[in-house]
């Protein structure tokens, strides 16, 4: 909180083109759930530049690595972390995809910037690089894995594609309708109706499609309708979307509904870390014991500013504060005077039992019917609404897709930039965050930000206000408390939203 | 083009953004090893744009200065 502005000034000095007033000074403009005094009234706090905010930041800070001469290995796939007896993190075992040679990057520090794993779930907003390569290395290197549970849905993704439509359709006068034709949000946010938040339209949609109101041969998607907005404002204000509509559900918004469904969109749980982005995991009593050697930041992370749902522009402002403290933290670290650490001689072994594994199957299932197989399960058992029947038997069934994931096999065993194998190794990281995910949401018996139980409608804080850890060894969950000293502001105990 | 060119141009057709993953994906299933010479390298100039341009394209927004592109960006467009 007190470093974003200076973030914000910062990536301006760097010349990020951030919106202006007419004065000059940098325009901020409203957000929803952006307020003032805890909900008492919407302030205009969002930085942007055009509906591209995250586009011109990378480019900014990509200009900026031109200018440091920053070394990419863009042609590299990092597969498993390398890790001592002493636990300290010494680099990263990574594929070469033009040779299919295996190496070892050894580093003083390693920092995961990996992003989410948005695709373990059928319909997902995420592009399809977006397997949790690092949660799946961190897990396998016995680091646990925090509030996995709580993954943020948007309500309007494209029926079977997952492409967002923005909020704006919503904003500018489209509204939702059930196989009967009824604007069904008036029953469920009488005020906010369509514009309701992010959450409790996707809640709406899923018990519609739930209680047999879906549209379509499946009644499996509700209609997100425009065309009453007339062509000059659809064509006008929301060219890109009449585009989506066309490429990805097949029909024309000027003249039909849009089949949407509520569509995972980002994970709010991750890697532990502290604030300079460090990875934290217990360690006898101490719950904040740091893994030396490993940093993590993004929506890899967990550093739970995010809490259990996260704010809209919040996920661009965590990368920024947060990987601006890890780099600076890493800089005053003066790693150039310390010496690498011995590798262990077992550095390596996962990752190369991984490749020889794939290499030497000759029969097995396909990687993309197993990885459909755990794409539909998780969305199945995990969704919108959760409840205990469902959650216990989603623990099975991926328990069990994970014994397929094993079996796989890829025929192409060529060694130049070979996607097959690539996205074998993908799947050993999907199937670790989908059982993060599905066994801490089973064990969390409440409803919590974006984890919504329809058997535990309420937040019970006396038992459940605590993060979820996830071990891969056993399979196993240990809690830990919350802090509740912030470093700036007084603590303030979480209660009940309102409309 | 033979199945390693094709693997190469899989990977980098492994985008940061679902539209064009989707579009790409569409394209490299149905064309496969029957892309032509002038395809593969008018496809690989398309790739080495930021996923916002290259979607800008796509997406029928902006046209490509470089008229060399348009029949590929035409299939594009199409798949």
């Amino acid at each position: 909180m007190q470093e974003a502005p200076k973030v914000v000034y910062e990536l301006e000095h760097f010349g990020m083109p951030f919106d202006r007033n007419a004065d000059g000074t940098i325009y901020q403009r409203p957000f929803g759930g952006h307020t003032a005094n805890f909900g008492e009234k919407p302030v205009q706090r969002a930085c942007a530049a055009a509906d591209r905010t995250g586009h011109a930041l990378l480019h900014t800070l990509y200009q900026r690595n031109v200018r440091a001469r920053t070394q990419f290995f863009v042609e590299w796939m990092a597969l498993d972390l390398v890790r001592d007896a002493a636990g300290d993190v010494l680099g990263v075992v990574a594929l070469e995809m033009e040779t299919g040679e295996v190496m070892i990057l050894q580093a003083k520090a390693t920092l995961f910037a990996t992003g989410g794993a948005g695709r373990i779930f059928a319909a997902s907003t995420n592009a399809f690089i977006n397997t949790g390569d690092g949660l799946g290395m961190a897990a396998r290197a016995g680091i646990p894995l925090q509030d996995m549970e709580f993954w943020q849905f948007h309500p309007t993704g494209v029926a079977g594609a997952g492409v967002l439509i923005t909020e704006g359709v919503r904003g500018e006068g489209g509204i939702l309708l059930n196989c009967n034709g009824e604007r069904f949000m008036e029953r469920y946010a009488p005020n906010a109706k369509d514009l309701a938040s992010r959450d409790v339209v996707s809640r709406s949609m899923d018990q519609e499609i739930k209680e047999g109101r879906g549209c379509g041969p499946e009644k499996d998607h509700v209609l997100l309708k425009l065309d009453h907005l007339g062509p000059d404002v659809i064509l006008k204000r929301l060219p890109s979307i009449r585009e989506i509509a066309l490429k990805f559900a097949n029909v024309d918004c000027i003249k039909e509904p849009i089949p949407v469904v509520p569509t995972i969109h980002y994970q709010m749980g991750g890697i532990p870390t502290n604030v300079h982005g460090q990875v934290v995991a217990p360690k006898g009593d101490d719950w904040k014991a740091v893994v030396e050697g490993l940093y993590a930041v993004g929506e890899c992370a967990c550093v739970s500013v995010h809490g259990a749902n996260r704010l809209g522009t919040n996920s661009l402002l965590d990368i920024v504060v947060f990987g601006r403290a890890a780099g600076d933290f890493i800089v005053a670290q003066g790693l150039k005077g310390r010496a690498h650490k011995p590798l262990p001689a077992d550095a390596g072994d996962v990752a190369r039992a991984r490749l020889a594994r794939l290499d030497g199957a000759t029969t097995g299932e396909s990687v993309p019917d197993v990885g459909n197989a755990l794409r539909k399960t998780m969305q199945a058992h995990c969704g919108v609404f959760r409840n205990q029947e469902l959650l216990s038997s989603g623990v099975a069934r991926v328990m069990e897709i994970e014994e397929r994931v094993r079996r796989t096999a890829i025929k192409d065993k060529s060694r130049t930039f070979n996607t097959a194998r690539v996205e074998a190794l993908e799947l050993d990281n999907l199937i670790e965050t989908a059982k993060a995910t599905v066994v801490s949401a089973e064990a969390r018996r409440e409803s919590r930000g974006a984890q919504a139980r329809s058997d535990y409608p309420d937040r019970d804080d006396p038992n459940f206000m605590k993060h979820t850890l996830w071990y891969r060894e056993g399979n196993r969950l240990t809690y830990k408390p919350v802090n509740m000293k912030p470093l700036s502001v007084d603590a303030f105990p979480p209660k009940a939203r309102t409309y | 083009m033979d199945a390693t060119q094709l693997n190469r141009l899989r990977w980098r057709c492994r985008r940061g953004m679902l539209e064009n993953d989707l579009i790409l994906a569409r394209y490299l299933e149905a064309k496969g090893t029957q892309m032509s010479e002038t395809d593969v390298a008018a496809l690989d100039r398309l790739l080495d744009l930021a996923d916002n341009d290259l979607w800008d394209l796509l997406s029928g927004r902006t046209e490509a200065a470089d008229a060399g592109l348009q029949p590929l960006l035409q299939s594009l467009r199409r798949a």
